[in-house]
């Protein structure tokens, strides 16, 4: 017979009260638990959500840039950068400008950081009767695409015209027979058809490529070009106003013109999908943050009256405890089982309260912050890992439930210990 | 083995003062049986728990085994000596609900380890006939059955001295002839005994008999 198996006997005698301090601490414990799980499974799951839905956006973007690039490449280059003094009503007229600027323009644009243009490529184009064989058309020397130096270099649009050669428009061969390997004479200078475009449906059906050297040297231009063509990029969503200011910093003198390209709509369309993606995604994130405030301040307010009330309900308990064994307290002091015996013989029975509560309150903490982060038996992923969280868990839940028994049977226990044996056994 | 000198105790009840003890003194030696009458309230319980240690007089000497005045002593050292030397037989057996009898019985261990103590427990059980009630909780048991229950407990740790307030008031009279025969027979071996009781058996087998009135003794 000892303290301790005294304790357990006590309790298998009066299993509904030591039931209820155990539900106490269970309540206290799964109240704690339950908040701090509740609040971790929310940001898990906001993880989750936000992360999946991060990913489908990205996918998406990623899609719609890869679809415009791809677009716009077929379409052709959309910006057109001019010297300042070209008008434009006469540049739309003519189809080609009046005006030039060096060379040399395209490999300072070339050279520069500029990122919001790409595929760079310098040209001279004309409107000239074709003196051999009485009509108009539109000669263009061109000479490849200057690379972006500080970009990672990209596979070229157009493909330079070896000097000696030209390349025709539908039109042009079409309507005079002419096949690709024959040769023609343009401006007294004989040229190698290396190639025939099929039917393109605009004015590159009347045009006539050859390399810009040569080009120059027909029209009378040596080093000089009237038109720079190029690609907008996507990649940063440019504006028009932002590509002009940063073309006019690099080549003062000139105009940029963005001609009408249904890729750039498609791709502004595309842009602002994305965008409104952006924003559901924010918006969840708002509204997961709202509701996590939402949580956060009902646990606060929650578990500290939880936390109390079991404390009072255990100490209460614990009191009735003490004054349903008065009568063996008497004996057992009258036997000379001293006051310290008997107060420990309380927080003994305290600490049994305790540790399976916390057990228990674990338990039923971890499944009710589960169920109440919404979701219902879906558990996160990482719900059980790391498993230092849920060790840190289980430490607290025991350590923590044991000393709220403990704590709040401290004063029943010093009533218990403080009691006068000969009041008891007097009362006959 | 127990002297009261003059010894007074009074409470503070709604009707005022009443004085329970009014300069008792009396000495009870070993191997001897003292047996306290009188009628009720006349303060013999008071009398009964203040020699034993455990209610402190207002006034006058209280020796317990001899070299000791209990109420000089810290509380832990009296309830030692509690614990070490002395037996209680009340008349509400005061035994442990949830305990067994042969539990009940080994309750002093848990004032003090008690070498052998199984083993003196089961022969105090074959002493007092309680063989077949070993396993029994108090209610299951018979009033006499508890009373010799709560005895054998007060005997475990071999007492010098036991105080009985009135261990035959629920007893008939066959379950009172048994204690009382075992309060003699350990008197017999050397123990004291103060008993509180209105047993007519009792006195005859008392060495001596006071009369109490008023919380004080009657001289006869
Ligand atoms: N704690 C107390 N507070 C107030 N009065 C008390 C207290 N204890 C005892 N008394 C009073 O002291 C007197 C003596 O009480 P005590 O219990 O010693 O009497 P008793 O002789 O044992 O009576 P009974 O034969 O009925 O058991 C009584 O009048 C009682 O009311
Ligand atoms: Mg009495």
């Amino acid at each position: 017979m000892n303290i301790l198996s005294l304790v357990v006997k006590e309790i298998l005698h009066r299993k509904f009260s030591f039931a209820l301090g155990v539900a106490a601490t269970l309540i206290a414990t799964a109240s704690v638990i339950g908040a701090i799980v509740l609040l971790r499974t929310h940001d898990l799951r906001t993880a989750a959500i936000l992360h999946a839905k991060e990913a489908e956006l990205l996918e998406r973007m990623d899609k719609l840039q890869d679809d415009t690039r791809k677009s716009m490449l077929k379409l052709g280059f959309n910006l057109v950068i001019l010297p300042e003094d070209q008008n434009l009503a006469d540049w739309y007229a003519n189809d080609y400008s009046t005006k030039y600027m060096p060379e040399s323009y395209a490999e300072r644009l070339a050279e520069s950081d500029i990122v919001s243009i790409r595929h760079i490529l310098p040209s001279l184009q004309q409107k000239i009767p074709w003196p051999e064989r009485k009509r108009t058309i539109i000669l263009v020397g061109t000479r490849g695409e200057v690379p972006n130096a500080h970009l990672s270099p990209q596979k070229p649009m157009v493909q330079p015209v070896p000097s000696g050669n030209v390349i025709l428009g539908y039109e042009l061969h079409r309507s005079m027979d002419i096949g690709t390997g024959d040769r023609i004479r343009i401006m007294g200078k004989t040229f190698t058809v290396r190639d025939c475009y099929s039917e393109r449906g605009n004015k590159d059906d009347i045009t006539a490529w050859i390399d810009l050297k040569e080009a120059q040297e027909l029209l009378g231009k040596p080093g000089r070009i009237n038109a720079i063509l190029a690609l907008e990029c996507l990649c940063t969503g440019n504006s028009l106003p932002a590509i002009r200011e940063e073309v006019a910093a690099i080549l003062p003198g000139t105009q940029v013109i963005e001609q009408e390209s249904r890729a750039v709509a498609r791709a502004e369309a595309r842009t602002q999908v994305a965008l409104e993606a952006q924003t559901t995604l924010q918006q969840e994130q708002q509204a997961r943050e709202i509701l996590r405030g939402e949580r956060e301040r009902m646990a606060q307010a929650l578990v500290p009256v939880v936390f109390l009330a079991c404390a009072l309900w255990i100490a209460l308990t614990g009191y009735g405890n003490v004054r349903s064994r008065r009568e063996e307290i008497g004996i057992l002091r009258a036997m000379g089982v001293s006051a310290k015996r008997i107060f420990m013989l309380f927080i003994w029975k305290h600490v049994f309260i305790g540790v399976p509560g916390g057990i228990l309150g674990l338990v039923a903490g971890g499944a009710a912050g589960l169920l109440m982060a919404g979701g219902g038996a879906d558990i996160p992923v990482d719900f059980f890992s790391p498993l230092s969280f849920w060790l840190a868990m289980a430490a607290l839940a025991v350590a923590g439930a044991t000393l709220l028994a403990v704590v709040a049977g401290w004063l029943p226990a010093m009533i218990a210990s403080g009691q006068d044996p000969a009041e008891v056994l007097r009362e006959e | 083995m127990l002297a009261l000198e003059n010894v007074t105790k009074s409470f503070n009840g709604p009707k005022g003062k009443v004085t329970a003890l009014d300069g008792v003194s009396l000495t009870l030696r070993a191997g001897e049986m003292l047996v306290i009458s009188g009628p009720s309230g006349c303060g013999k319980s008071t009398l009964l728990l203040t020699a034993a240690g455990m209610l402190r007089p207002d006034s006058g000497n209280v020796r317990l085994l001899e070299q000791y005045d209990p109420y000089r002593l810290p509380a832990d050292e009296r309830c030692r000596l509690r614990a070490g030397s002395v037996g209680f037989v009340f008349q509400q057996f005061h035994l442990i609900p949830y305990l067994t009898v042969l539990e009940n019985i080994l309750t002093p261990l848990l004032s003090r380890p008690g070498e052998d103590a199984q083993r003196r427990a089961r022969a105090l059980v074959d002493r007092l006939g309680l063989q077949e009630r070993t396993d029994h909780v108090p209610a299951q048991l018979s009033t006499g059955e508890r009373q010799r229950t709560a005895l054998a407990r007060a005997l475990l740790h071999r007492p010098k001295i036991i105080f009985a307030d009135e261990p035959t008031g629920n007893l008939d009279e066959e379950n009172a002839g048994i204690v009382i025969e075992h309060l003699c027979n350990f008197v017999s071996a050397g123990g004291g005994v103060l008993l509180v009781t209105h047993h007519a058996k009792a006195a005859e087998h008392a060495n001596r008999a006071l009369k109490m009135k008023k919380g004080r003794i009657q001289k006869n």
